[in-house]
């Protein structure tokens, strides 16, 4: 396939938002001005860009713990999102869910998720919802290897393939589950070998690669799209940081040759040489939508700070949708 | 007794585990990231390079196959540890351990059992938001075929935790995230506290304050603070929460007359509850005050400091319940 520029910008841009929120965010936590627990999704962005610029709006995503990155490419808000980070009243969440829970339903995004694995049940919902009620749309699941040791990720393959739903399964192949690498908890290299079992088609991609991801991201959604049922995509990525956090805390588990390795197919810089190549860009665009999104991101950080906390009432605010219950 | 060597409540755990393992090659560890990396919360560290790939093992993020793992094992005749990260991770995990582990015994007549121990962390103040910070205890408590331990100090951690494994029954060993450095002497050699058995913490004649985990040490803090507006305190810390230890705190209420029960969880049907009632049922002539119950409002954790602070029981709120029972007259 290829991807007129003004698409190749759109991914390029996605990509460039998650890592500056992310730089950000990982800045802030090494300050402490972070509470809480933080997953960032840098060297990972080609994945989430990849696959949500093949979404519409109305698309439905669900996320993992590691979920800034896929907010970030559904469109999120920087400032709601900051703010949320930093526990106050105007972000996402108003400070009820964090890093964990950032979520936004108006643009699909069906939240991240503390519980590995509890994301691609919902996504299955939603597929359900998208089916029922006719109107076209898809929905995705990102979830990690390590998610798919989980009865809740195999429960819901299943069942998406059974009733034959709109939905693509996206698996970002890190190769560890926190400090723990991929071998030892599974006997299989490739999770897409999984796919088959539920009776869907699956493929493998470089998850550093955006147009790649991005490439099959379009088959897939337009099969589900089209009445095709479910499929699985595999990208092969690989997290730049800890599994929360930025520094490695504890004892080593990868070595840091491994870690350069991956390094050097940073996603980003990567396709910025190819686009300037292949003459779709100058590195003179790139220094400006590094500037202009950097400015985006130091607004969300002053909006965050500026922003005042969650009074106690708010407490049992939100606990049901109308203020009933026990106590 | 006599040494004072001090443990954090983290190391007092693993030393438990420690000294089990070498005492009985049944004995086996099993869960996530406990291996080369020794657990999230680093209870686990060097057990694996002491004792082995085969008798700890890394498993994949799968609680309810590492909780089956734990009932298969045992029935079979070994003695597992298993982990499960976080608390909140038994509701991935909840048909091994309600309608397996705690039944298999009473559903075969007797003919299993299930001498295992599944361990995980709980409790609040991290910031980790409503699904790393929950007290889910009254849960597990309600479950017949299952022991339910809160250790609130190293030294009680270790010789619970040792009763645990010994125990021949499924036991939940519930450590709580925000003690696992707190530091105190703990006896080099092994030694048991029998399951089931309180402790008075701190004897008083006024009010009784009943409390476990991290508010056992919270409820010291308010003592403190009331012994100096006069307010003698008795503390009593039942370590296990199931089976209860309900003639300990049946007779404190008995000496004091009024009882104070503090819970970090959500104080609707939680422990603080149960308790309550086994004192009305038990001391009500006694009573010179309702039994009042400290525990957290009926929402999920929140996220934010701002709001986790204002939810989560402190010395603050145990000693202001406290003088509200003694302002009872
Ligand atoms: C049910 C459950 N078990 C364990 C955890 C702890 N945990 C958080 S992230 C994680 C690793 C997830 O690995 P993977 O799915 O590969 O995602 P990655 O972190 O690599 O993006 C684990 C074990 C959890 N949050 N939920
Ligand atoms: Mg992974």
């Amino acid at each position: 396939m290829d991807f007129s520029s003004a698409k190749q910008f759109d991914l390029h841009r996605r990509m460039v938002r998650i890592r500056l929120f992310e730089e950000a965010a990982g800045r802030l936590a090494e300050a402490n001005k972070l509470p809480g627990f933080l997953h960032l999704y840098v060297g990972e962005e080609a994945v989430a860009s990849g696959v949500c610029g093949a979404l519409n709006d109305d698309d439905h995503i669900t996320s993992t713990h590691r979920g800034h990155g896929h907010l970030v490419a559904k469109g999120g808000d920087f400032n709601r999102m900051m703010a949320e980070l930093m526990g106050k009243s105007t972000g996402y969440c108003k400070g009820k869910g964090g890093s964990m829970h950032i979520s936004d339903t108006s643009l699909g995004m069906l939240g991240a998720n503390g519980i590995v694995g509890a994301g691609s049940p919902i996504a299955v919902g939603a597929a359900f919802a998208n089916k029922y009620r006719g109107r076209g749309q898809v929905a995705v699941a990102f979830f990690g290897d390590g998610s798919t040791n989980i009865g809740a990720f195999h429960e819901a393959a299943n069942m998406a393939c059974a009733l034959h739903l709109p939905i693509v399964f996206a698996c970002e192949n890190n190769e560890y589950g926190e400090f723990t690498p991929r071998d030892k908890t599974m006997a299989i290299t490739d999770v897409v070998d999984r796919a088959a079992g539920y009776g869907m088609p699956g493929v493998i991609v470089d998850g550093m690669d955006v147009i790649a991801v991005h490439e099959a991201a379009v088959e897939a959604v337009e099969r589900a799209r089209q009445g095709g049922g479910p499929s699985m995509i595999e990208a092969k990525t690989y997290r730049f940081y800890n599994h929360h956090g930025v520094q490695n805390l504890g004892l080593k588990y990868r070595s840091d040759e491994e870690v350069a390795v991956w390094k050097l197919r940073d996603p980003i810089f990567t396709f910025e040489d190819r686009m300037i190549e292949n003459g779709v860009a100058t590195r003179a665009n790139f220094d400006d939508i590094w500037a202009e999104l950097r400015a985006d991101i130091d607004n969300a950080i002053q909006f965050a700070e500026d922003s005042p906390y969650p009074t106690p009432d708010q407490i049992t605010v939100n606990v049901y949708t109308s203020m009933t219950g026990a106590n | 007794m006599s040494d004072e060597r001090k443990l954090t409540y983290a190391q007092a755990f693993n030393e438990a585990v420690s000294q089990m393992m070498e005492a009985d090659p049944d004995v086996f560890c099993a869960g996530e990231d406990i291996g080369a990396f020794g657990g999230v919360f680093g209870t686990f560290a060097g057990l694996q390079a002491k004792f082995g790939e085969k008798r700890v093992v890394d498993t994949p993020i799968s609680e309810q196959a590492i909780v089956g793992l734990g009932v298969g094992a045992s029935v079979t005749g070994l003695r597992p540890i298993v982990d499960l990260m976080f608390m909140d991770f038994i509701c991935v995990a909840f048909d091994q351990i309600v309608n397996q582990a705690a039944k298999l015994k009473y559903m075969f007549g007797g003919d299993a059992t299930l001498p295992m121990t599944i361990t995980t962390a709980g409790g609040g103040g991290l910031s980790a938001a409503a699904q790393h910070s929950q007290s889910l205890e009254a849960l597990l408590c309600h479950i017949p075929g299952l022991k339910v331990v809160m250790p609130s100090n190293p030294y009680d951690m270790k010789g619970l935790m040792i009763s645990c494994i010994k125990e021949n029954n499924p036991t939940v060993m519930i450590k709580h995230k925000r003690l696992l450095g707190m530091s105190a002497p703990v006896p080099t050699e092994a030694y048991g506290i029998p399951l089931g058995k309180g402790n008075i913490i701190r004897p008083g004649k006024d009010v009784t304050i009943v409390a476990y985990a991290r508010m056992a040490n919270e409820a010291i803090s308010a003592a403190k603070e009331l012994a100096e507006e006069g307010i003698d305190c008795e503390i009593i810390d039942p370590r296990t929460l199931q089976p209860l230890d309900t003639d300990l705190i049946i007779d404190s209420a008995k000496k004091t007359n009024r009882v104070v029960v503090a819970q970090e969880a959500v104080r609707f049907g939680g422990l603080g509850a149960e308790i309550a009632s086994q004192i009305q049922e038990l001391a009500f002539d006694y009573l010179d005050a309702p039994v009042s119950r400290i525990g957290a409002p009926f929402s999920p954790v929140p996220f934010s400091p701002a709001l986790e602070s204002q939810y989560i029981p402190d010395a603050k709120s145990i000693a202001k319940g406290v003088r509200d029972v003694m302002a009872r007259r």
